[in-house]
């Protein structure tokens, strides 16, 4: 029981951190961000390739993946997503679909969909005895690490200036612009700020889940359901519906095994009836 | 187009799916005939009502195991089972469509997403039904309104393309019906539309059904014609390709889901021996959709032909 809720914290960590990267990039860009499991997807791979190729640890990958995954975002939304402001949002789901196909494609053409073994750190590695239960001191960490990475990102948005300048051009981009700020070199920090995250997650996710190619593909709809149920948009409502999820999941794992993959979407589906805004949300 | 010109790529179009099996292996048509009909399924809602269902495979998928189950263990007739799976499809149809039209744009996306998603893992859980990860094997052909067997492929093929044909004039006639013009004005300006005093939400769900049912029935004929329905059909990853098909065909013309997903078919057929990683290609193709000809193919001749007058 104390096992599962662990369990279902540590999967709650994983939607929180992709649903903040989703909730930031669709605040800004108005984009759902269909890549966004390919990419966590891939900053998995670059931990992998940094370690196994580079001999670069756990903690390195920690601080240099977010970095690679966040650059490429950057690249990404220059050159594509930039050209697609103008239109329907709808273009901008289904360049990054198509994105998220290329991605996952490539990286089961070159790695097969067996997955490869990333070791827990040294430093992480046991655990301890709570009495109640036993805690791997990693899964510990994720949960932890986590928290405070939803809570600075966070902070830089409602508390520093940037991130008033960030709230101030989604509101009124051409206002701001009028200021002398640049919006679309912003636009493009705020993408690879959110698919940073998204390769932090991938990171996270390496020692616990094998690194597979596929990883992203089914975690996204759920992270999907997850920023519905919490209100598009909604940085608040993003995280902590991410982290009750993964608990109600990881509950329902408990008593009803055989519907804890569905749970989630059955707790959309009553939301939107209920809300539909989502529950932390605004009626746009 | 003018009348006459219409009639005539019309007659051409058919005349040329009457002879296809002559020259091209029939059970690569028949496929291909399946998907087309469900691309413009598709097109129904995101060409003519202007929404992006992310969840079509699920109707089509779940028509398909209707349709194969109701075929193989209650001996239904196939035009019979096909007909039933049609059913499942737009009863599915009206269920999400009832939740999901509450929301529009990649809200509506996402939430189809969310719960095709959902009937996707209650087919993997259902697997006295489904099969789980086997898929339902070994669907009878049968034998068509009990009298012809379907055995033939030739037969089949026929059977296949009437029911296109069918499916495809439906559609044309919906599309330019009084019906179809509303779902039209729905498209360009919902909110005149509804001060006109059009109640846009049941014509939109009814639309919704209409499509779902149509998808059922290209996911049923799937179904009878491989005499498989699997896992595949129900995945996301279907329900994209579709979005793919209708996007590279022409979004909103009525000819083009249908080319697209000819051409999507054919495509990951000849892909599939080549070695090459195919959804690899797919996703770059889809990248280049939408960067570069976001009309699709038969939309950019439409334009180029209007253009040349």
């Amino acid at each position: 029981m104390f096992g599962q809720l662990l369990l279902g914290l540590i999967n709650g960590s994983f939607y929180a951190l992709l649903s903040l990267g989703l909730a930031v990039i669709f605040g800004m860009l108005n984009v759902i961000n269909f890549a966004h499991g390919a990419l966590y997807m891939v900053g998995a791979f670059v931990a992998w390739f940094l370690l196994n190729k580079l001999g670069l640890g756990y903690w390195w990958a920690l601080i240099i993946t977010p970095v690679v995954v966040g650059a490429f975002g950057m690249l990404i939304e220059k050159t594509m997503l930039s050209r697609l402001y103008k239109l329907d949002h709808l273009y901008g789901l289904l360049l990054t679909f198509g994105l998220a196909l290329l991605l996952e494609g490539a990286f089961r053409h070159q790695f097969g969909v067996s997955g490869l073994p990333y070791a827990t750190p040294a430093e992480l590695a046991g655990g301890t005895n709570l009495g109640f239960m036993f805690l791997p001191f990693y899964r510990g960490w994720v949960v932890l690490l986590s928290i405070v990475v939803c809570l600075a990102t966070w902070f830089a948005i409602e508390k520093t200036r940037l991130g008033s300048y960030l709230r101030a051009a989604t509101e009124n981009p051409r206002l701001v612009q009028a200021f002398g700020i640049n919006v679309p070199a912003m636009i493009t920090l705020t993408y690879g700020a959110g698919v940073a995250l998204a390769g932090l997650a991938g990171v996270m996710a390496a020692p616990i889940y094998s690194v597979n190619p596929l990883m992203g593909s089914n975690l996204i709809i759920v992270v999907f359901a997850v920023v519905v149920i919490g209100g598009m948009g909604s940085i608040f409502g993003a995280v902590v519906s991410g982290y009750m999820l993964g608990i109600f999941e990881g509950l329902t794992k408990v008593f009803l095994p055989e519907a804890s993959n569905i749970v989630v979407f059955v707790i959309m589906v009553v939301v939107l009836l209920l809300r539909p805004a989502g529950l932390f949300g605004r009626e746009r | 187009m003018s009348k006459n010109t219409t009639l005539t790529i019309t007659v051409v179009l058919v005349g040329l799916l009457l002879i296809a099996p002559f020259g091209l292996y029939p059970a690569f048509v028949m496929k291909a005939l399946c998907f087309a009909l469900f691309a413009c399924a598709f097109n129904l809602m995101l060409g003519f009502v202007g929404l992006l269902s992310f969840g079509h495979a699920a109707f089509f998928g779940a028509a398909a195991y209707a349709t194969g189950y109701a075929a193989k263990f209650w001996g239904f007739t196939p035009e019979l089972a096909i007909l039933f799976g049609g059913l499942v499809g737009g009863a599915l149809g009206l269920i999400v469509g009832w939740v999901a039209i509450r929301r529009q744009g990649i809200y509506f996306a996402m939430i189809t997403l969310a719960i095709a998603q959902m009937i996707f893992f209650v087919a993997i859980q259902a697997g006295s039904i489904t099969g789980g990860e086997d898929g339902l094997q070994g669907v009878p052909r049968g034998h068509l309104f009990g009298l012809i067997s379907l055995e033939e492929p030739l037969v089949m093929y026929y059977f296949v393309l009437a029911v296109f044909l069918l499916c495809f004039a439906l559609i044309w006639r919906i599309v330019h019906s009084p019906f179809g013009n509303v779902l039209k004005a729905i498209r360009e300006n919902e909110p005149r539309a509804i001060s006109l005093g059009y109640k846009v939400e049941r014509f939109k769900l009814f639309a919704f059904g209409l499509s779902a049912a149509l998808a059922g029935v290209a996911g049923g004929t799937k179904a009878i014609s491989v005499q498989l329905a699997s896992l595949t059909d129900v995945t996301w990853q279907m329900s994209g390709e579709v979005i793919l098909m209708t996007l590279l065909g022409g979004v909103g013309t009525l000819v083009g889901p249908a080319v697209g997903g000819a051409l999507v078919v054919t495509l990951e057929h000849f892909l599939a021996t080549s070695g090459l990683p195919v959804t690899m290609i797919i996703g770059a193709i889809f990248v280049v959709c939408v960067l570069a000809f976001r009309r699709g193919i038969v939309g950019e001749v439409n334009a180029l032909l209007t253009r040349k007058r």
